[in-house]
């Protein structure tokens, strides 16, 4: 039997490693992806002061560090039975969108995207943003640079620094805002408006006019029919900040929808002792192995599980380009897993939309940002973190304590299905023995779509992701080495 | 004229790395925004495995010194971090711990208060949403019935970068701020670099960039921050609340104290100062009790002193590994 081992040595080497089988006649028998990293977060979360979680847990993630803080502020309301105010809310969803902003265009632009602006079978070396300034022109890549930094800049405004912000209190926030930041944040917020048009407009042009890409998206190797999850506000729209989390199946039709605090009625993880990122499914419909289909209770999170698990986009100009991304991609569910990064752009749009109805908000100046906290207790918190849903859990002792933590983090909640686009991708590749230089893009393109944790950063200046693949006989003989951007 | 050295137009040639940490130190290099051009222009990038090969074989080939400067972030709690950091030392002129976790431990440094055992038992075993009847855990070496897929050992303790490889200059916060990164390539590109050991940062603490105005009040109660309804504009210690600036080294604009909220210690100790909890407890100690200290009853010192529930978690946050005491004992 052949091993194929795609060692991703950059920060994957530390947090990402697929090996792939091959059986006696040369096709894929199997391919694990293993995450070879654990920090241990929950067990020394135990004992710390609660208040403290929203800036401990956000060093879980220095790219969604907003994401944590909020999910963990928010599991700190509940747990200290405390709403925040209203014109709290109203900042700290503020603050989410400029969040999701930068993220967004940080994977759109730095990580994910130049696979399609730059091209799927350009030269490794030119798929980052410096091949994606090299196509669109210096002035374009200086708009890039200038909008991801207004989402760190509006994060900054609101949370103290956009890397690790400090705002986040049981009952509201620390800081409010004054009329100077409400103009500054608007402006960006504006310009940003402009610019995520333009980069669906880009992506229009480049992607879904040109058929081969178009038919890649669509190709059977990126497919895959799994559950969807993600929050939905009242009318089922999608919401990042806050609402109920809402699970649709292959078709699109709604297979529940729950509270924050139910989320272990519905969620269960499986431990493999291959890897130390553990495997959610959905607990009513069971742990069926790395499949997918309405058998199998893996589920997808992030851009395409969120557009997928809601009806809508909750402001209008998303709402239309959401209607088009169906009628283009064949109605409810997109089991495409490129479709991931055309998702990704509604959403940025939907952002900006929504940061402008929140700036131009009366409450927005007022002052009233904090409730008086209860007695501790227990709190579930869930956001849509840029890359899905983010789910922390506390139990706290009388003195405010951690007592008990539980995380599961938006890459984990993808963790079965990148497995699976891993595997189909290599299947969709190698016949036969036969192994090419394609097999690298083919890979990297099916799980740089999730824009997973452990992946991110590796695409940002100046290099493609490093991949090896070795190739042994059925001896363990080395016979065949393919690299890239090694 | 001075002699010109063998490779005059060569660009720099810098290395980033990442061990333990979150990537928010990759970050704030891309928070230089359009700087990142200028930077572009000067040095080649070159992020660590674009330059090496599989299994550090060609790394271990390459010439020493090869890398101009190392900018390496994050703890070292693997064997194989600890490989990584050991070459990337041999290879580069200049090694540069970068950000909180690669200077004193940073938080992933906390998870010293437990070991690996523990660490696993709390993920994998005593968990509300996982469902794990036959008490798998993850291992180092696993068949699989297609083959052997191998993970590289977790260890039970946290170390800083300097704790395993020698370090020649430190850059502190997590992360550090923009203008800290674009002092540091400054002073590389110029050739203006500090002594050996230095840390790349102004000479100061949090308190000398704050906003809010210190006076010589002492406070008989410790409140958390969250049941101090509003916050006055005054220094955050004399309203109760723990905050770290006396002990922690400026730099960083005292950003958070801008938005109401105390200093937790991310820039590490003050300069001159090894152990920033203990400087914290002094600090806290001359300000904690009444004018007539001395009168008082131990029980009653005591009580004072009860008042901070998470010493580990309120004075070194992000400093354990590095602290004078470093893990806790866990007897096996």
């Amino acid at each position: 039997m052949k091993t194929i081992t795609i060692d991703p040595i950059t920060r994957l080497e530390g947090h990402g490693k697929i090996s792939i089988f091959l059986d006696n006649k040369g096709d894929v028998e199997n391919a694990y992806l293993q995450i070879p990293e654990l920090r241990g977060f929950e067990r020394f979360a135990q004992g710390r002061r609660a208040e403290d979680m929203p800036q401990i847990t956000s060093r879980i993630c220095g790219v969604c560090p907003v994401a944590h803080h909020f999910a963990a502020t928010k599991a700190l309301d509940a747990a200290f039975n405390v709403a925040p105010t209203s014109a709290a809310k109203k900042l700290r969803e503020l603050m989410y969108m400029g969040y999701f902003i930068y993220d967004h265009i940080l994977h759109f632009y730095y990580l994910g995207g130049p696979d399609f602006v730059v091209g799927p079978d350009a030269p490794a070396a030119k798929r980052n943003v410096i091949g994606v300034i090299e196509k669109v022109g210096v002035e374009i890549g200086k708009e890039v640079i200038k909008h991801r930094a207004y989402g760190q800049k509006i994060t900054a405004i609101l949370g103290g620094k956009a890397t690790h912000p400090v705002c986040g209190l049981p009952g509201g926030v620390s800081k409010g805002l004054n009329k100077d930041e409400v103009k500054d944040i608007e402006k960006m917020v504006d310009s940003c408006t402009n610019f995520a048009k333009f980069s669906l407009k880009l992506f229009d042009d480049i992607v879904l006019q040109n058929k081969t890409y178009v038919d890649l998206i669509l190709s059977d190797p990126y497919k895959l029919a799994t559950y969807n999850m993600g929050l939905v506000d009242k009318n089922n729209k999608a919401n990042f900040y806050d609402g109920m989390v809402r699970v649709t199946d292959q078709k699109g039709k709604e297979v529940v929808k729950f509270e924050p605090q139910d989320y272990t009625k519905h969620v269960e993880e499986r431990v493999e002792d291959w890897t130390y990122i553990k495997f959610p499914y959905l607990k009513k419909v069971g742990w069926n192995g790395f499949n997918d289909g309405k058998d199998s209770g893996i589920y997808r999170v992030g851009p395409l599980g969120r557009v997928n698990a809601a009806e809508g986009m909750a402001t209008p100009i998303a709402q239309k380009e959401y209607e088009k991304f169906y009628e283009t991609l064949g109605g409810k569910s997109v089991n495409s897993t490129l479709a991931f990064h055309w998702a990704r752009l509604i959403e940025l749009l939907y952002a900006t939309e929504r940061a402008k109805e929140l700036i131009k908000d009366s409450e927005i100046t007022s002052q009233k940002i904090r409730n008086p906290v209860g007695k501790p207790g227990e709190g579930v918190g869930i956001v849509e973190a840029a890359r899905g849903t983010l789910i922390h859990h506390y139990k706290l002792d009388k003195n405010g304590l951690i007592d008990k933590a539980n995380l599961i983090v938006a890459t984990t909640n993808n963790a079965g299905a990148i497995n699976m686009s891993v595997r189909d991708a290599a299947k969709g590749i190698i016949k036969g023995g036969k192994v090419n230089d394609g097999l690298l893009n083919m890979v990297e393109m099916a799980f740089r779509a999730y824009d997973p944790c452990f992946a991110c950063a590796t695409h940002t200046l100046p290099g493609g992701m490093p991949l090896e693949i070795n190739i042994y006989d059925y001896k363990k003989n080395l016979y065949k080495k393919l690299k890239q951007n090694i | 004229m001075t002699k010109k050295n063998d490779k005059p137009n060569k660009k720099l040639q810098l290395a980033f790395y990442w061990a333990a940490s979150c990537g928010g130190c990759e970050i704030a290099v891309l928070d230089i925004d359009e700087k990142i051009l200028d930077v572009i222009a000067l040095a080649d990038i070159l992020f660590w495995p674009v330059a090496m090969d599989f299994k550090y074989k060609d790394v271990e080939a390459m010439k020493d010194n090869n890398i101009d400067v190392c900018f390496f972030n994050g703890a070292i709690r693997t064997e194989e971090q600890e490989h990584i950091a050991k070459l990337l030392r041999k290879k580069s002129k200049y090694m540069v711990a970068f950000g909180a976790c690669a200077v004193n431990g940073g938080i992933p440094g906390l998870a010293n208060i437990a070991n690996k055992a523990e660490v696993f038992h709390t993920a994998y075993l005593e968990n509300p949403s996982t469902n794990n009847p036959k008490k798998i855990v993850p291992k180092t070496s696993v068949k699989v019935k297609e083959g052997t897929l191998t993970l590289p050992e977790f260890y039970d303790t946290v170390k800083t970068l300097d704790q395993t490889v020698d370090v020649d200059y430190y850059l502190t916060g997590c992360p550090p701020t923009p203008d800290q990164i674009m002092t540091a390539v400054g002073a590389i590109v110029e050739n203006k670099l500090p002594p050996k050991g230095s840390v790349i940062g102004p000479m100061k603490s949090v308190c000398d960039e704050c906003r809010f105005e210190k006076s010589e009040k002492k406070i008989t109660k410790i409140k958390r921050v969250y049941e101090v309804d509003k916050i006055e504009e005054k220094c955050l210690l004399e309203q109760g609340i723990i905050c770290l600036g006396p002990a922690t080294r400026g730099g960083c604009s005292a950003r958070c104290l801008d938005a109401n909220m105390p200093c937790t210690g991310c820039n590490g100790p003050t300069p001159n100062s090894l152990d920033q909890g203990a400087k914290m407890i002094s600090a806290l100690a001359s300000i904690l009790g009444l004018e007539g200290e001395e009168k008082m009853t131990d029980e009653e010192v005591q009580k004072l002193i009860d008042q901070v529930v998470d010493p580990i978690g309120t004075f070194y946050k992000y400093t354990l590994p590095s602290s004078l005491i470093n893990r806790r004992v866990i007897k096996k």
